[in-house]
């Protein structure tokens, strides 16, 4: 696996320029291209997880001076979420998805996307990872707009204003950070940056990337275009958005540069911490009011982040425990793999409801648990895992979560987690009695069960959901302690320059 | 008078025969240049995408005097898009190449001299490949805006007569 680590961006990026070439000699063919990459994806990245961490040097130039790429416990946990969720998402787009024109060209964008996020999550230099960025971010602006109708596009302008300006954020900090260092290699920074200190100019380059990359992950001041691009988005657009991108080009990019090459810091902690406790509490109330079934997931995102960041700030914390600061940070990343799982699950389930109904406005729904049973009890089962109800996985992370938050002396924020997790359920709740249970509207009378195609991702997922659960042993032992380790160990980082 | 006498006089389409004629004689100046940006990628500055980019200039330049026709008989939509796929596409493959010698983007090509045109192997190609790519989407970009703003204008002219009846 090790010779072939650069595959992961390569063939979704030669499959999305393959698959428009061969569409235009067959519609059909891009169905088959895009299962088979994702497929083909999801195995390797499987097989990753049994990989030793690694570096890989592409075009055989040494680091500093060629780009490198890092695999690591991290790296590997965010492959296995892109790759599955993306497979899952694909299943489903080949019903979902002749409800539009261009079926190829979603494809080939979706596969783009695929390749930036792999890019984003595999590589270790820091202008590599800023160019996958943009490959993902720009895939994901046509692909918010891909309806083409006024909301789309309004939605997806929005976003690519808003992640433009981030994205500029995310240059200018880079290009500091190579003034001040003379190297873009993300180990060699580490090393250099422990020289330097928190210097003012590499604070000035901290605040550029918690709000360049705070916005790729919604974090609240910056959390504006979410609500109007996920709803915008087709379904399973929406759940890799949600599922997937917000964490891999937002969440993963924070912790990989705050955790490895600037460090533990006071400051930093406390600012992720202050704004994921706010994107909790806002995101949450914000949801409740809400009558569209996608922007009330939309909302709930910005919510569930917020627990991620208030975990990831809490280990950066120089003075806490290891024992906290392992728990928090496993507690976060339990929680960032199950809001993949249970987000991308309950947003396909909307594409699946949406696909039969034609309506995502709550108060046009209801009662369709005796319509749709599948549909519906997967809804119903990813509704109680975000909402935090035993034995599913939501709970265990947020009890994670809580539980360090209480064990580091952070009682309000760790209550404010409480009550948060109180207000999940109450708009979960809500949205279960407007959707499932209740009184079936006349316009729905004979309405059937989602195809197979759409059923069988929210079955697998749903399955997950119940999996991960029971079964959180495993998971820690095999996904998150690895990349909690490779988190907490900057000096390991560090050394990836010298074994390389 | 063969057919390009015909569509420079021709003052229906386009601007006047002055800027046609104008255009004649530097299209293959821009032409080669753009070649010239591209082939040298690896010995002068420039590159594949400059090369690309003046390229694709000259066929902007070509649409604005000669008219949307004389542009699209140039290059039509799909060939526009085969060629960018295709450029894309020979980039990756490129790369892949390289596993040849045991790395992505590995250079296994025979080096050469310095300061040779055949030199310093696979970049060459793949400056070549994204001369392609960036000619091809940059005009792509041009027609797609041409043709699609003259539609939006069109129907936003449409419902702005609706409104006022």
């Amino acid at each position: 696996m090790q010779t072939y680590y650069p595959l992961f961006t390569a063939i979704p990026l030669a499959a999305a320029f393959l698959n428009l070439l061969l569409s235009k000699i067959s519609m059909k063919v891009s169905d088959y291209i895009a299962f088979l990459v994702t497929g083909i994806l999801s195995v390797m990245a499987v097989r990753m997880l049994f990989e030793a961490p690694f570096t890989y040097a592409v075009g055989n130039w040494r680091a500093p001076f060629g780009i490198m790429l890092v695999s690591d416990g991290l790296s590997s946990l965010m492959l296995v979420v892109i790759c599955v969720i993306s497979l899952l998402s694909v299943i489903f787009s080949t019903k979902y998805m002749t409800m539009y024109t261009a079926k190829p060209k979603y494809y080939s964008l979706f596969l783009l996307m695929i390749a930036g996020m792999n890019g984003v999550v595999i590589t270790g230099d820091m202008f590599n990872l800023y160019v996958f960025l943009e490959i993902a971010s720009i895939a994901s602006y046509a692909l918010v707009g891909f309806g083409t109708g006024k909301k789309e596009l309004e939605a997806s302008f929005k976003y690519l204003v808003l992640g433009g300006v981030a994205s500029a954020a995310v240059l200018f900090g880079i290009a500091f950070l190579y003034a001040i260092t003379g190297t873009l290699n993300m180990p060699d920074l580490a090393q250099q940056l422990e020289v330097i200190g928190m210097t003012k100019t590499v604070g000035f380059v901290v605040a550029l990337f918690i709000m360049g990359f705070g916005l790729k992950a919604s974090i609240v001041p910056f959390h504006a275009w979410l609500p109007d691009a996920h709803p915008s988005a087709p379904a399973p657009i929406s759940a890799m958005l949600s599922g997937v991108l917000i964490k891999a080009l937002g969440v993963y990019t924070i912790m990989r540069i705050m955790f490895n090459i600037f460090g533990k810091n006071e400051l930093i902690s406390a600012i992720i911490m202050f704004l994921g406790a706010l994107s909790m509490v806002i995101g949450g109330l914000l949801a409740i009011g809400q009558k569209d079934f996608k922007r009330m997931l939309a909302y709930s995102s910005i919510s569930q982040m917020g627990y991620v960041l208030v975990a990831i700030g809490l280990a950066l914390k120089p003075g806490a425990e290891l024992v906290v600061a392992s728990l928090a940070l496993i507690g976060g990343l339990f929680h960032l793999v199950n809001h993949a799982v249970f987000k991308s699950l309950l947003f396909l389930s909307s594409g699946a409801v949406e696909y039969r109904t034609g309506t995502r406005d709550l108060e046009k729904l209801g009662g369709l648990m005796k319509k749709m049973p599948v549909t519906g009890s997967a809804c119903a089962i990813g509704s109680l895992s975000i909402a935090g109800i035993p034995p599913f996985n939501g709970f265990w992370s947020k009890l994670i979560i809580i539980l360090a938050l209480f064990r580091g002396g952070y009682w309000i924020y760790g209550s404010v987690g409480v009550v948060v997790g109180f207000i999940t359920l109450i708009y979960f709740v809500m949205l279960q009695k407007e959707v499932l249970f209740g009184k079936l509207p006349d316009s729905l009378s004979n309405i059937r069960e989602a195809p197979f195609a759409m059923v069988m991702p929210l079955v697998v997922l749903a399955a997950l959901c119940l999996a991960m659960g029971i079964g959180y042993m495993a998971v820690e032992g095999h996904l998150l302690d690895p990349a909690a380790n490779a988190l907490l160990d900057k000096v390991a980082y560090m050394n990836y320059l010298v074994g390389g | 008078m063969d057919r390009l006498e015909q569509e420079i006089r021709d003052t229906s389409k386009g601007m006047t025969p002055i800027v046609k004629t104008i255009v004649r004689f530097v299209m293959g100046i821009i032409v080669i240049f753009g070649a010239y940006v591209i082939l040298y990628g690896h010995l002068t500055p420039g590159g594949g995408f400059a090369g690309g980019v003046i390229l694709a200039s000259a066929y902007v330049l070509l649409t604005l005097a000669f008219g949307k026709e004389m542009g699209l008989s140039k290059m039509s939509n799909m060939a526009a898009s085969i060629l960018d796929n295709s450029g894309a596409l020979a980039f990756v493959l490129i790369g892949l190449l390289g596993f040849t010698g045991g790395y992505f983007f590995y250079n296994f090509l025979p080096k050469g001299e310095p300061f040779q045109l055949l030199s310093a192997g696979s970049i060459l190609l793949a400056n070549m490949a994204i001369g392609v790519k960036v000619t091809a989407s940059v005009f792509a970009i041009f027609m797609a805006l041409s043709i699609f703003g003259r539609i939006i204008y069109k129907a936003a002219e449409g419902e702005e007569r609706e409104s006022e009846e």
